[in-house]
């Protein structure tokens, strides 16, 4: 006598009506471009989270508390998370190591910013950022994670601020490993972050940690490694820092046979190289040319048979405009540089912009 | 008006080549402080505008939901119209230029955004950013002196359906919205085979599927929605559409049409310089004083000299350099047109008036009066046959 109570396909159903619907109101924008006004962290939405915390570690380093969107998906210690933060009107990618615990209670997450000399986004976020931020995200990527197994033995190497995506993994795994040694480099003995935790735990017998001060200490070379962990060869090892450490690490590991024992991070991305010219690769038609610093790429294009949009050709209608994936270009009429790394979302106007160093266009 | 290059009195003629290139100097180095100091308040500016259209609109369509309800009715359309007029001008205009593409965010960016406008806004960007703003006032090449269906200059040429253009101009004016999408399909260009038929066919196609939506929207969804208050709310959109055309077309009147904005001959503009193509814009556009509520409304089109200077430049920025551009005009000797909106639009509509007849009609009509000799000879005189203007215009 009684109707089945309803069942999921119905309600389905009825969402795909009340969404059509939705969608039919919101044209020629969508639902989104109105509830993102009220619930910009809600499940479906673009990834965004929002700045709960700003707390201070040293004179220059900060930890982000981020309430993630409800998309998020909970991440592996050591892993990064590209942020994008609007920093003076401008929208600007930056990955950082996670350091939270992996399901904190509340549900948020944090990466640990330093602030570099001229960085745009570290300074922001160390100095200016404050809590009701709301920033992009992507969900959390790579592979310097600590294996499912965990090994026996683990050495970790870092400097400055390359103590992060390790910092990650030791809040959560200390438990869980048996012998673990930290030799953490920093400028001096205040500028090592998360100082008071890592003293504790190895106060506490936890860990291991070798601290060196460069002001007292000097750089951390690789005779000083050896003489402070002479059984390095048999620990899982995981690096991060400057790039000169990782690579004089790499090739130590690498000439004695273990470079699968050596997983390194490394922060910096390709420094871009300005000049005056370049490579100018179309990546989707494979197309590649060389192209002096005069030269419009709207016209380097079009004579290499790549099919350009285009419209005035002086710069005013807006109708070249491609994304620029990577590389350096030069504005023609007033010198300005715009530069991109994959991820950055930068779009040019072709008609009025020369190569100012390699660049790839996506056309 | 008259093309600069025909007037007895050339308001340039005291400028020489290197005065122009000293003026395309100064004008670059304002555009480059503004684009050097665009920033955080931009950027907050834009969000903030973007941010109250949405709420208004959502708010209002609410409000309409009870439309049976005369306040509500009220309410829901006067919070409609100016949600519209909003999006169209201070949002979607400005945005569709680029202006806020630095932000670098995909969803205010000139390559993704749709407005709400029976003309898809890749058309538009074409025949607005691409072609007004390039040929700015040139006869000939600038569409937008009469859209095709007006004569707004004593040098293009006349014929008897323009006897009817304050008609025609009030229909546009009411049905703004699709007169946009028309225009913006090249017609009459299609047909005198003009225009790629594949193209048209495609753009055709375009067109009606955003007015499907559009009106899906408005005239059927909406009022469904309502329930009892169906109707009123199906009248209440088509009032709010309506007032949003009438504005729009008031404002898009005043920017080149009051009296003592230039036009310019085809040929003029071969091999313009970058200071030349500057003068120009200076020269073909005019300004709409009043308040800032005003220039809100307007989308920052009063400041429609200052915009087709920088057409990319954020329009919040436009009143700041208002005051320098003006310092400039009269420095080099030329007239800033500028006036209040109900004078400016005014003025419009008496050219639109005045060249619905041929030229010298007046004259030519009392001459051929007095010396009048049958039908033929008056219609002659009266020039209702080809005046003897050499520039052709394309429609």
């Amino acid at each position: 006598m009684t109707a089945p109570a309803p069942t999921l396909p119905v309600l389905g159903r009825l969402r795909e009506r009340v969404g059509r619907l939705a969608e039919l109101v919101a044209t020629p924008l969508v639902p989104a471009d109105y509830v993102d006004l009220v619930d910009p962290l809600r499940s479906g939405a673009d990834l965004r989270g929002r700045v709960v915390e700003v707390v201070p570690e040293t004179r220059d380093a900060a930890t982000i508390v981020i309430r993630p969107g409800r998309g998020w998906k909970p991440h592996t210690p050591g892993q990064y998370v590209r942020v994008g933060v609007d920093v003076d009107g401008v929208r600007q990618w930056r990955a950082y190591s996670l350091t939270s615990e992996h399901a904190r209670p509340d549900g948020c997450v944090a990466v640990t910013v330093k602030a570099i000399p001229d960085g745009k986004v570290s300074n922001y976020l160390v100095r200016r950022a404050r809590p009701g931020l709301v920033v992009q995200l992507d969900q959390a990527a790579g592979d310097f994670v600590l294996p499912a197994v965990r090994p026996s033995k683990v050495l970790f190497v870092t400097a400055g601020s390359g103590i992060t995506p390790v910092m990650g993994m030791i809040r959560n795994a200390v438990d869980e490993l048996d012998d673990v040694v930290l030799v953490h480099s920093a400028p001096t003995a205040d500028d090592v972050i998360f100082a008071a935790e890592l003293r504790a735990l190895a106060a506490d017998g936890r860990i291991r940690l070798v601290e060196k001060h460069t002001d007292v200490d000097g750089m951390l070379g690789l005779d000083d490694l050896a003489g402070l962990v002479p059984d390095l060869a048999e620990r899982q090892t995981w690096a991060c820092g400057p790039a000169g450490l990782l690579d004089l690490l790499e090739a130590h590991w690498a000439e004695r046979g273990l470079a699968d024992r050596m997983h390194t991070e490394r922060f910096r991305p390709t420094v871009l190289v300005t000049g005056e010219g370049g490579a100018v690769s179309f990546s989707r038609t494979g197309t590649v040319v060389e192209a002096d610093g005069a030269t419009p790429l709207l016209d380097a294009g079009e004579e290499a048979g790549v099919l350009m949009p285009s419209g005035c050709r002086m710069g005013i209608c807006f109708g070249c405009v491609v994304p620029l994936r990577s590389g350096a270009v030069r504005d023609l009429r007033d010198g300005h540089v715009t530069t991109a790394v994959e991820g950055d979302g930068v779009r040019i106007q072709t008609c009025i912009s020369a190569a100012a160093g390699a660049c790839d266009i996506e056309l | 008006m008259t093309a600069l290059q025909k007037k007895q009195h050339n308001p340039i003629a005291h400028l020489t080549d290197a005065d122009i290139e000293e003026l395309g100097r100064e004008l670059d180095a304002i555009r480059e402080e503004i684009i050097v100091s665009r920033g955080e308040n931009d950027a907050a500016y834009i969000r903030k505008i973007i941010d109250v259209q949405r709420k208004l609109e959502i708010a209002s369509r609410g409000v309409l939901l009870f439309s049976l309800f005369p306040p509500a009715w009220i309410a829901g359309t006067t919070g409609l119209s100016i949600s519209k007029i909003l999006e169209n001008m201070e949002i979607g205009h400005n945005v569709m230029h680029g202006q806020w593409d630095w932000m670098r965010d995909p969803k205010i960016h000139s390559t993704s955004w749709e407005w709400d406008n029976a003309s898809p806004s890749d058309m538009w960007k074409h025949s607005h950013n691409q072609i007004h703003h390039t040929f700015t006032n040139v006869l000939g090449r600038d569409n937008d002196l009469g859209y095709g269906i007006m004569r707004v200059d004593e040098d293009q040429r006349w014929h008897p359906f323009y006897l009817a253009q304050p008609l025609w101009n009030f229909l546009n004016a009411c049905l703004f919205e699709y007169g946009i999408a028309a225009y913006d399909l090249e017609i009459g260009k299609y047909a005198k085979g003009r225009k790629d038929k594949a193209l048209f066919k495609a753009q055709t196609k375009a067109v009606f599927a955003k007015i499907k939506k559009q009106a899906t929207r408005d005239y059927l969804v909406h009022p469904l929605l309502s329930g009892p208050s169906a109707v009123p709310t199906l009248a209440a959109n088509a009032t709010a559409n309506l007032i949003r055309n009438l504005w729009t077309h008031s404002v898009i009147m005043c920017g080149h049409f009051p009296e003592g904005v230039e036009t310019f001959e085809k040929s003029s503009i071969e091999g313009e310089t970058r200071g030349e193509w500057y003068l120009r814009q200076m020269l073909g556009a005019a300004n709409i004083s009043g308040s800032d509520a005003m220039h809100l409304m307007t989308g920052n089109l009063s400041f429609q000299i200052e915009h087709h200077l920088y057409p990319d430049l954020p329009s919040n920025r436009y009143k700041e350099i208002s005051p320098r551009i003006q310092e400039l005009f009269e420095r080099y000797g030329l007239t800033y047109a500028v006036g209040p909106l109900p004078q400016q639009l005014g003025s419009a509509w008496k050219k639109v008036f005045r060249l619905s007849l041929p030229n010298d009609f007046r004259r030519k009509a009392s001459a051929a009066v007095v010396a009048s000799a049958g039908p033929s000879a008056i219609a002659r005189k009266v020039g209702l046959t080809s005046s003897p203007v050499p520039e052709r215009v394309a429609a």
